[in-house]
C-alpha cells in the first residue's frame, strides 16, 4: 500500500520535473529565437540561431516545429501549430496539443516590438515531441517500481522482525513468571522493552501487595496461636491441679479428656507458629553451616522426657557429624515435628529411631506403629491432612507440612515410606 | 503535414522552377517487386551499390530515378507514394521529410549519431574538397587551407578570373549544405566567397559539372566539391588535384531514409539496412568512389551532425538572409 503509494507519488513527481526540464529548454529555445526578430525597413527579419533548434536534440531524437507569426500571419515555420489570435504577454504560454499525428508540447510567446509607425505584434512558437520524456518517465517509473518493491519488502522484513523481538521478551518473561514456586512472590527484574514496562510495573505491584497480604495473614494466624496457647497452658494447669483434688471416678475422667483437649488445641496452636515461622523464615531463608547430628542430639536431649512419659526410647544413629548450609531453626522445627509425629503413633515401649546419613545427606526418623496408610502417602504432607488411621491420636496435620516446607526451601524434599517390619519412616532430604 | 511540406516545397519550387527527375534507370532482379529509388546520387556512381543490393535480394528489382537534392523535396512533396526509398547527400533536407513525419521508423538499423529518429540513416561519410587542375597550379604551391587559397588567388587574379568555380546554393541543395555549415565553422568562408564574387566565379548545380570543366582545363579551382565524384572518373584523376581543406573540412554523411507511404516496407528497409551495413564497401572494385561511414575515420573531419539545428537554415526567413549574404558577395 505503502509501495503503491511511493511509486505514484514519485511518478507524479518525475512527471512533473521532467515536463518542467522540456518546458525550460523549450522557452530558451524560444528567447532565443524573439532576440533574432528584428524589425528593419517595416519587414520582420529572424536571424534564427543554430542552437535555438540545435538545443533542442534529445536522447529520443524528438521532432521539432516552430511557427513565426506576424500579426496573426504565419511568418515563417509550420502552418497550423498555432492559432491566433496572440495576445502579448510577459511569460510564455506551455501547453500540450496535437500536431499532426505526433503530440507536441508547444511554448509560445507573444511580444510587441517597437516600430514606426506602429509596433509589431510577433508570436512565436517552438513544439517539440515527448518521445524523450516518455522515455525518461518510463526509465524514472521502473526504477520507482523496483524502489517501492524493495521498500515494502524491506518494511515486511523490519515488521517481523520488530513484532518478533518485542514479543520474545514477553514470552521469555511469561515463562519466567510460569517456573516459579508457589511461594515465590518477588519482583520481575528481567529487562524488558520500554514498551512492557507498565505492564511488569503493575505486575510487580500486584505481587507486592499479594505477598504483603499473605504475611498479613501468617502473621495474624501466628499472633491468634500464640495468643490462644498462653491462657490455655494456664487452663491446663488449673485443669491438673483440679484433677489432684478430685476423687470421683466419672469427674476425673472428665477432667482427663478436658486435659486432652487442651493439649490438642495446645499442641496445634504451636504448630500453626511453626509453620507461620518456616513459611516467614523460607522466605528469607538463613544459610550458614549446620551439624546435623548436633540438632539431632539436642533435640533427643530435649524430647527425652516427653518420651519417658510414654514409656519410648528414642534412638539416634549418627557417625559422624554432618554439615549442610541452612537454617538451623528450621531444620530442627521440622525433625522435631517429625519426632513429635513418631512419639504420637509409636505403640508403648517402643522404640524411635533418628538415623542421620552423609550421602545423600538426610535425617530419617522411624516408629513402630501402624505406619502411613498405603495410598495416603502423596496427600499426607499437605495442610491438615490427617491420616485416616489416625484414630483418636492428638495431631492437627500440620507437623509433615512444615517438614516439608523446610525440605523444599533447602532444595531438598521429604519423603513417606512404610519399613518392612511395620512402622512409619520420614525421610528428609536436604 | 502534408501541407506544410507542400507550402515549403512551392517555396523552394518557386525559386528553383520545375523540379525534374534528371535520369531513370531499371536495375532488374529476377522480377518481383520494383522499390523506386529517389536519389540525388548519379547513376554510375552509384551502380555498384545497386548491383550488389540486387546480388543479394534478387527478388527486389530498383527503379532508380536521380534529382538534385533540392529537387528531392519538391519531387516528394508532388507525388509522396511515387518512390519508396530517398537517399541524398543534402542532411538537412532528409531530416526535415523525417521530422514532419515522412519518414518510417526502422529500429535497430544503427545506433547513435549516424542516425536520427531511427528514421535517417547516415552510410557514407565524405567531406568538401578543393579540386584543383593541376595544369593551372603548375611551378605554384598548393594552398591546402582556405586562407592558403585565398593568398593564392589574390597573388594573381588575373590568372584566375573566371576559372574559379562552386555551387549555386540557390539550386544545389548540398551546395547549400556545404556553404551554410562553412559560415557557421569560419568567417574565412565568407572572404573566400568575397574573393570567388571578384574574380567572376563561376556558379554550378552539380559536383559532376565542376568536376568535367576542371579535366577540361575551364576551370582551375573548385570549392566544396565531393572529392568522391573526381575519383569516379580515372581518366580526370590525372588532371586534378583533390584537397581536403587543413583548417576545417566540412564533411556530410549521405542518408537514406524509408518514405512513411511506401507499399513495400520489408524490401525498403532491407535497401537501407544494406547501405548502412557497410556491406557494399568491402566489395573488390578498384576507384570505388564511395567512403562507408564504417571505415576508418580521418581525424579533423568537420562533420555535420544530425540534429534539429539542420532546420534552421531551411527556415524561410533564414535562408533569404543567408541568400542575401551570399549573392552580395559573389554576385556582383
Amino acid at each position: 500500500m505503502l509501495a503503491v503509494l511511493f511509486y505514484l507519488v514519485v511518478r507524479t513527481y518525475a512527471q512533473q520535473i521532467a515536463q518542467q526540464s522540456q518546458d525550460r529548454i523549450l522557452e530558451a529555445s524560444l528567447t532565443s529565437l524573439m532576440d533574432a526578430a528584428v524589425v528593419r525597413e517595416g519587414a520582420v527579419e529572424v536571424d534564427v540561431p543554430y542552437a535555438a533548434f540545435a538545443m533542442l536534440d534529445t536522447a529520443a531524437d524528438d521532432r521539432v516545429f516552430y511557427a513565426v507569426h506576424q500579426g496573426e500571419a504565419l511568418l515563417t515555420g509550420y502552418d497550423g501549430l498555432v492559432d491566433g489570435p496572440f495576445e502579448p504577454a510577459a511569460r510564455p504560454a506551455f501547453q500540450t496539443q496535437a500536431f499532426g499525428e505526433a503530440e507536441v508540447r508547444v511554448a509560445s510567446l507573444t511580444q510587441s516590438l517597437p516600430a514606426s509607425p506602429a509596433p509589431v505584434l510577433l508570436t512565436v512558437s517552438v513544439a517539440q515531441t515527448r518521445d524523450s520524456l516518455a522515455g525518461t518517465l518510463l526509465a524514472i517509473s521502473v526504477n520507482a517500481a523496483l524502489f517501492g518493491g524493495a521498500f515494502f519488502l524491506l518494511a515486511a522484513g523490519m515488521a517481523l522482525w520488530t513484532s518478533r523481538s518485542t514479543v520474545r521478551p514477553l514470552s521469555q518473561m511469561a515463562e519466567a513468571v510460569a517456573r516459579r514456586g508457589p511461594r515465590d512472590l518477588r519482583p520481575v527484574v528481567r529487562p524488558v522493552p520500554t514498551e512492557l514496562s507498565p505492564l511488569v510495573t503493575s505486575l510487580n505491584s500486584l505481587m507486592t501487595r499479594l505477598s504483603a497480604s499473605l504475611t498479613q495473614s501468617e502473621t495474624f494466624i501466628a499472633e491468634a496461636a500464640h495468643r490462644v496457647r498462653t491462657p490455655l497452658a494456664t487452663v491446663r494447669t488449673h485443669a491438673e491441679a483440679t484433677l489432684m483434688r478430685v476423687d470421683k471416678d466419672e469427674n476425673r475422667a472428665a477432667l482427663r479428656s478436658m486435659i486432652r483437649a487442651i493439649d490438642e488445641s495446645s499442641r496445634a496452636a504451636g504448630q500453626l507458629l511453626d509453620h507461620a515461622m518456616v513459611t516467614f523464615r523460607g522466605d528469607q531463608m538463613e544459610q550458614r553451616p549446620v551439624d546435623l547430628v548436633a540438632v539431632c542430639r539436642e533435640l533427643v536431649d530435649r524430647l527425652t522426657p516427653v518420651a519417658e512419659m510414654k514409656d519410648l526410647v528414642l534412638v539416634l544413629v549418627a557417625k559422624g557429624p554432618v554439615e549442610v548450609q541452612g537454617d538451623p531453626i528450621l531444620i530442627q522445627n521440622a525433625v522435631r515435628n517429625l519426632i513429635d509425629n513418631a512419639l504420637k503413633y509409636s505403640p508403648p515401649d517402643g522404640a524411635v529411631r533418628i538415623e542421620v546419613g552423609a550421602d545423600p545427606v538426610a535425617i530419617v526418623v522411624c516408629d513402630e506403629g501402624a505406619g502411613f496408610p498405603v495410598g495416603q502417602m502423596a496427600e499426607l504432607s499437605q495442610r491438615f491432612q490427617r491420616g485416616v488411621n489416625a484414630g483418636d491420636t492428638v495431631g492437627s496435620g500440620l507437623g509433615l507440612t512444615i517438614a516439608q516446607d523446610v525440605a523444599e526451601a533447602h532444595g531438598g524434599r521429604l519423603e513417606l515410606s512404610n519399613a518392612d517390619g511395620g512402622g512409619a519412616c520420614a525421610t528428609l532430604y536436604l | 503535414m502534408r501541407n506544410i511540406v507542400f507550402v515549403i516545397a512551392w517555396l523552394w519550387a518557386s525559386v528553383l522552377g520545375a523540379a525534374e527527375l534528371e535520369d531513370r534507370q531499371m536495375f532488374h532482379g529476377e522480377d518481383g517487386v520494383t522499390l523506386r529509388v529517389l536519389s540525388s546520387t548519379d547513376t554510375d556512381i552509384f551502380a555498384p551499390i545497386l548491383e550488389g543490393f540486387i546480388a543479394r535480394n534478387p527478388s527486389v528489382s530498383l527503379d532508380y530515378a536521380v534529382a538534385g537534392s533540392a529537387d528531392i523535396v519538391t519531387l516528394i512533396a508532388e507525388c509522396g507514394d511515387c518512390f519508396d526509398v530517398v537517399i541524398s547527400s543534402a542532411m538537412d533536407l532528409q531530416l526535415k521529410l523525417a521530422n514532419d513525419g515522412l519518414a518510417r521508423r526502422l529500429d535497430g538499423l544503427a545506433q547513435g549519431g549516424s542516425q536520427w529518429r531511427q528514421s535517417v540513416f547516415g552510410f557514407t561519410l565524405e567531406p568538401a574538397t578543393v579540386v584543383l587542375n593541376r595544369a593551372a597550379f603548375e611551378g605554384r604551391a598548393l594552398p591546402t587551407t582556405r586562407q592558403a587559397l585565398i593568398e593564392a588567388l589574390r597573388a594573381d587574379p588575373e590568372h584566375f578570373r573566371g576559372r574559379l568555380g562552386t555551387y549555386d546554393v540557390r539550386l544545389s541543395g548540398l551546395g547549400y549544405l556545404f556553404a551554410t555549415q562553412d559560415a557557421r565553422a569560419s568567417e574565412t568562408f565568407w572572404r573566400l566567397m568575397e574573393v570567388f564574387g571578384n574574380l567572376d566565379a563561376r556558379l554550378y548545380c552539380c559536383s559532376g559539372d565542376m568536376i568535367d570543366d576542371l579535366a577540361s582545363g575551364e576551370l582551375f579551382v573548385a570549392y566544396n566539391v565531393l572529392g568522391s565524384y573526381a575519383s569516379t572518373r580515372p581518366e580526370t584523376l590525372d588532371k586534378v588535384t583533390i584537397i581536403t581543406p587543413q583548417d576545417f573540412a566540412t564533411t556530410m554523411m549521405r542518408t537514406a531514409l524509408v518514405l512513411e507511404s511506401t507499399a513495400i516496407g520489408d524490401e525498403a528497409e532491407a535497401l537501407v539496412a544494406y547501405l548502412t551495413s557497410g556491406a557494399w564497401a568491402a566489395q573488390d572494385r578498384p576507384g570505388f568512389p564511395l567512403p562507408s561511414i564504417g571505415q576508418a575515420e580521418v581525424p579533423g573531419l568537420n562533420v555535420v551532425s544530425l540534429d534539429p539545428g539542420l532546420l534552421v537554415y531551411l527556415d524561410r526567413l533564414k535562408r533569404a538572409l543567408f541568400l542575401e549574404a551570399w549573392s552580395s558577395a559573389l554576385l556582383r
